[in-house]
């Protein structure tokens, strides 16, 4: 079990530096896929299966579909990976590489200062504790996201609303005829 | 399983040879089927009853020239069509086809399933786009949103099954299906499942993202050989997956009578479903994308989140 550990990290990491890299944007997308699907299994291992399913059903089976989906209504072409890769020089890198050092010094930290080390053993936690927790102590949190949520859907509400419908020329009701629909 | 341990390995075998096999059977029975339901012979000339048109139908397939269009993009172009099997293939592991055949008893199998057939998804999308072409673009599209939105339901309408059962153990569902089976106290559940079932396979009349008669075979336009073949199996495994999960969460599993062998009451009703797929193929017109779309959103899923109130209020008054 821990290989695997080791093993699905090793793949979440490299994934991630290469959706960082790709500069066609679907293939960055896909190994952001692999990259979700390699943390689902280190979550896996880790004992909360509950959290590695919805990982897998929320993020890579939902989320950047829609975001593939809007790319590939973008229709990009060639001359926009150039215009890319002319954006990525080296001077861009710099900003985030800074913060990225100072989280990995943290983290770094974290697992080597003696104080930090976890005392208790892993335990597995199923959907039932995952409810009984959102449910419990966090329910303020999870009435928080719903009116987020809600928010969301009434601006995508606002922005789609169609004027008219029209299906067809011939379908439309006219004068003197009833609706023919 | 305890008891499956010794022979894990068979078991996987027989799971991915019967699976493999049956998507292979399905082209002959389906259209043996619809020829039968459209008043015709269908192929029967192949062997007996036609049977080795299977045989012949494959070894076209295999020896067929596999273009790759100059145009397409190429990784992409040759993952898409693997990523349909694998998920579906993968799927198959949580189903429990008797007791003690199963390949993995996961705690969470049904969440399992959602999860593989959410990356489904990937193969329509990555094959349309990456063929280039505008044809297969716009089928490409039509499967995604079609996809993502009936995934909702489904999730959704699985959820009455899983407030019933208390677990998401697919083995421990159907064992609490002993006195009851699910569909007569989930009947909308059932069939708001099934009515993603056949949107999630993009089989007909939902075969939108393909729609021969307007989009030209849709996604998979360009794709020629096993690779065209490869989508073909995964949407017949796809149909056998989504016809072994409606009997595993609604009509019982492999609970039947004694004078049958569990497996054999599985087999028997997963065939039903599989003939109720076919002969839907054979008599219901394709809806329209825009018809698609508003059903599933202003239809569906208003029934969806009613049926899971209910389900939930009722089991809640019960307990008290």
């Amino acid at each position: 079990m821990e290989l695997t550990f080791y093993i699905a990290a090793a793949v979440a990491t490299v994934a991630t530096i290469l959706t960082i890299t790709r500069y066609n944007i679907i293939h960055a997308l896909l190994y952001l896929v692999v990259s979700f699907l390699a943390v689902a299994v280190v979550f896996f291992t880790l004992g909360a299966p509950f959290m590695a399913a919805l990982e897998i059903i929320i993020y890579a089976g939902a989320i950047v579909v829609l975001i593939i989906f809007v790319i590939m209504m973008l229709n990009l072409t060639h001359e926009d990976v150039d215009k890319e890769k002319a954006w990525l020089t080296p001077r861009v890198w710099v900003g985030p590489a800074i913060l990225s050092l100072v989280l990995l010094a943290e983290l770094a930290y974290i697992i080597l200062a003696p104080d930090t080390q976890p005392t208790e053993a892993l335990v597995a936690v199923d959907a039932r504790v995952v409810g009984m927790s959102l449910y419990g102590p966090y329910m303020l949190g999870v009435q928080l996201c719903g009116i987020l949520l809600m928010a969301g859907i009434v601006g995508a509400y606002h922005l789609g609303r169609q004027k008219k419908k029209v299906v067809h020329r011939f379908l439309q009701p006219k004068e003197g005829r009833s609706a023919a629909i | 399983m305890e008891t499956a341990a010794p022979n894990y390995f068979l078991i996987i075998g027989g799971v991915l040879f019967v699976m493999l096999n049956v998507a292979a059977a399905l082209i002959w029975v389906e259209r043996r089927m619809l020829a039968l339901w459209q008043d015709r012979y269908g192929p029967n000339r192949a062997g007996p009853f036609g049977l080795l048109i299977v045989a012949a139908d494959s070894i076209k397939l295999f020896f067929k020239q596999d273009w790759v269009p100059p145009f397409a993009d190429k990784p992409v172009f040759v993952l898409a069509p693997a990523i349909v099997v694998i998920s579906v293939l993968l799927s198959f592991v949580v189903i429990p086809f008797a007791p003690g055949i199963i390949v993995a008893d996961l705690n969470i199998g049904l969440l399992f399933f959602l999860a593989m057939s959410s990356m489904g998804a990937y193969s329509i999308i990555l094959g349309g786009w990456s063929s280039n072409n505008k044809y297969s673009l716009l089928g490409a599209m039509r499967g995604a949103a079609q996809m993502i939105s009936y995934e909702v339901f489904m999730g959704l309408a699985l959820m009455g099954v899983v407030l019933m059962a208390g677990s998401f153990n697919l083995r421990e569902i159907v064992e609490a299906q002993r006195g009851l089976w699910f569909f007569i106290p989930q009947i909308l559940g059932f069939i708001i499942f099934f009515i993603a079932g056949i949107a999630e396979t993009h089989r007909l009349p939902f075969d939108i993202p393909e729609a021969e008669s307007e989009l030209i075979a849709g996604f998979h336009s360009e794709y020629s050989g096993m690779k065209f073949g490869m989508f073909f199996i995964g949407e017949y495994m796809g149909i056998t997956l989504i016809s072994c999960m409606l009997v595993t969460l609604y009509f019982g599993g492999w609970l039947g009578p004694d004078f049958l062998p569990p497996i054999v009451w599985f087999i028997i009703k997963v065939v039903a479903f599989l003939m109720i797929f076919i002969l839907l193929r054979a008599s219901m017109p394709r809806p329209r994308y825009d018809q698609l779309m508003e059903y599933g959103w202003k239809i569906l899923l208003p029934l969806t989140l009613v049926n899971l109130m209910v389900t939930a209020a009722v089991l809640l008054w019960l307990e008290s």
